[in-house]
């Protein structure tokens, strides 16, 4: 696909998507498309660093939580608007994002190492956030309940909507960019042969620095997000790796270093688990179970993601002959 | 400052719990040093040799220590055949597939032992559980005592079978240089597969030396494969005595951690550790250079 192609077929999705509110009468609908949206801000974020870039992460709910915290804490402890606190949330990640990346792309971490450290990063923040007084340590924050937009508060699930369709549209039309401009053709350099970009004087460092930067932005309003949604907290939630996995599996799913990728995986994902949860019902863990086979059989069976399998299908159309040329790639 | 008659049994607690994780961090050294493969799935899989210890011990009452004779080989059968079967097939050369399909696997194993036997923590009971031995002044629980020597044991058995038997050398051929192992006949795929399933054996000698000193639930898993993580990458990937200081470090660490800094900060020291490792150390103290 083209890039103006790519840009005018976004602006139609999400166009569909903004007709959500007029077309879903239930709460409940409208509570699965808004967490639908916010997994794939959440994925799209980790797509950043993990698809374009190529490091791996596996600790993203440090960006998660610093900015769900930021968000609460200010609220909180300062009587902050939550608005402010979102752009502070955003930026807190970010700088979190700038001190890891710091410190692993400074000593030439890659591959598995980078994963562990990124890791072992986000277990830090969790028990530094579960031992000091002003996140609420174990117990956790509460915040207050005062409904109004002004607030970040809504009445209705419309409004958190709105909210969350703006950050993650905005999130996918950066995204957009990064694939059509000169940073972004330095990252995937840089993800597809590291010494090779250098060897032509990508500076590879800097660029690696922007995108964990960019990424923890973007994981960190998903995280204020959450906290005004949900309007509690603790280190659990906030840094556990239940969020880490989840920013992983959504574009690793949909199909990694791809614009739509996360989209598809966080409507794949929600919808299996909506699916599960209504054909099995509420025993405890089977709908999980059913959750982790069919990964297990996407994983068999459509290794590229679901964007790879859209892709493939789309060339198999046109009839070429079917090569090996997904395997270079890869 | 508290006295050596603090620190002194704090220490010695610390080695001994540095035992366990060591158990634990030898079947994912073992792992990663051979197949490169991050296995999520390894708490899950410690989780599951636990219930069967427990399982044994309740229904046909079989000492958790007799256990070591079946829970084992029972685990190596599995591994063997989940890397056989499933993870060795959903690689396709792309290390992000086994990371999910590990995932996968550890979501279905945990969610399965919570459906089957529900989130109830459980404990054997076993006529020496609360025996101590004293060792410097210090009183040690047994058990403890007896998984740390259990560790030493392990390690030493995993050492003679790489450096000494054929199947040995060809996990460390394959581990240095895939191609060229395959191009003199080794069957990699039948020796990746006896690797893991070696390491997930591994995991059944530590549910069989922990049981007597903890517990299990479905979740018993995450904390022990997180802190296994940490000794792997400070031991050095793929070494066995790393995985064996590394654990007993981290034990100890842990313990004067929490000495000194109260129960909930005292983990802290071991991540420092692992982050400053991992930058400075990647390959770990005794890991091979890069």
């Amino acid at each position: 696909m083209k890039q103006a192609q790519k840009l005018l077929m976004l602006i139609v999705v999400f166009g569909l998507i903004a007709l959500a509110p007029l077309l879903i009468v239930q709460e409940s609908m409208l509570n699965l498309v808004i967490m639908t949206l916010y997994a794939a801000l959440l994925g799209q974020a980790w797509n950043i660093l993990g698809g374009y870039g190529g490091q791996v992460s596996f600790g993203h709910a440090a960006y998660f939580g610093t900015g769900a915290y930021a968000v609460a804490v200010l609220q909180v402890q300062f009587g902050i608007n939550p608005w402010i606190g979102l752009v502070v949330g955003g930026l807190a990640a970010a700088v979190v994002g700038a001190f890891i990346g710091f410190c692993t792309f400074r000593y030439g971490l890659r591959g598995s190492y980078f994963a562990l450290v990124t890791l072992a990063f986000a277990e830090v923040l969790r028990i530094l956030s579960n031992s000091v007084d002003f996140t609420g340590a174990g117990v956790g924050l509460l915040i207050p309940l005062e409904r109004s937009a002004a607030n970040f508060q809504f009445a209705s699930k419309e409004g958190f909507f709105w909210v969350i369709w703006a950050i993650t549209f905005a999130a996918f039309l950066t995204v957009w960019k990064i694939g059509n401009s000169r940073f972004g053709a330095q990252l995937m350099a840089v993800r597809d042969n590291e010494d090779a970009a250098r060897a032509l004087g990508v500076d590879a460092f800097r660029v690696k620095m922007g995108a964990i930067m960019l990424s923890g932005f973007f994981a960190g309003l998903a995280g204020v997000f959450y906290a005004q949604y949900y309007l509690y907290l603790d280190p659990h939630i906030a840094y556990g790796a239940a969020i880490s996995v989840e920013s992983l599996l959504v574009p690793i799913i949909g199909g990694m270093g791809t614009l739509f990728g996360p989209l598809l995986g966080a409507a794949f994902l929600h919808g299996l688990s909506e699916l599960s949860r209504a054909v099995i019902g509420d025993a405890p863990g089977i709908s999980l179970v059913l959750y982790g086979v069919l990964l297990v059989i996407m994983v068999l069976f459509v290794p590229r993601g679901l964007a790879g399998l859209a892709s493939h299908l789309r060339r198999g159309k046109r009839s070429q002959p079917r090569t090996e040329e997904g395997k270079g790639h890869a | 400052m508290p006295d050596s008659a603090i620190i002194i049994p704090s220490v010695l607690n610390g080695l001994t719990t540095g035992g366990l994780y060591a158990l634990v961090a030898l079947g994912l050294t073992l792992i990663y040093g051979v197949l490169h493969i991050i296995n999520f799935a390894h708490g899950a899989l410690l989780m599951l040799g636990l219930y069967a210890v427990y399982f044994l011990n309740v229904q046909f009452g079989i000492d958790p220590y007799a256990a070591l004779l079946i829970v084992p080989p029972a685990m190596f059968a599995l591994g063997y055949a989940l890397q056989r079967g499933i993870i060795g097939r959903a690689s396709h050369g792309r290390d992000e597939n086994i990371l999910l399909v590990t995932l996968g696997l550890s979501i279905i194993i945990e969610n399965l032992a919570l459906f089957f036997f529900r989130s109830d923590t459980r404990t054997v009971d076993t006529p020496y559980s609360f025996d101590v031995v004293e060792i410097f002044g210090a009183f040690l629980p047994y058990p403890k005592v007896v998984a740390f020597f259990g560790a030493l044991v392990t390690a030493a058995l995993l050492w003679l079978l790489m450096s000494h038997t054929d199947l040995g050398r060809a996990i460390r051929a394959l581990a240095k240089e895939r191609k060229g192992a395959q191009l003199v006949g080794i069957n990699a795929d039948h020796v990746f597969a006896m690797s893991f399933g070696l390491g997930v054996a591994c995991l059944g000698v530590a549910a069989c030396l922990l049981l007597p000193s903890y517990y299990v639930n479905p979740q018993v898993g995450g904390g022990f494969v997180l802190i296994a993580f940490t000794i792997v990458v400070l031991g050095g990937m793929g070494s066995f005595v790393g995985a064996l200081i590394g654990g007993l470090i981290i034990g100890v660490v842990e313990a004067l951690g929490g000495l000194f800094l109260g129960e909930s900060l005292g983990q802290i020291g071991i991540f420092v550790i692992f982050i400053l490792v991992l930058i400075f150390r990647p390959t770990g103290l005794f890991g091979a250079r890069a």
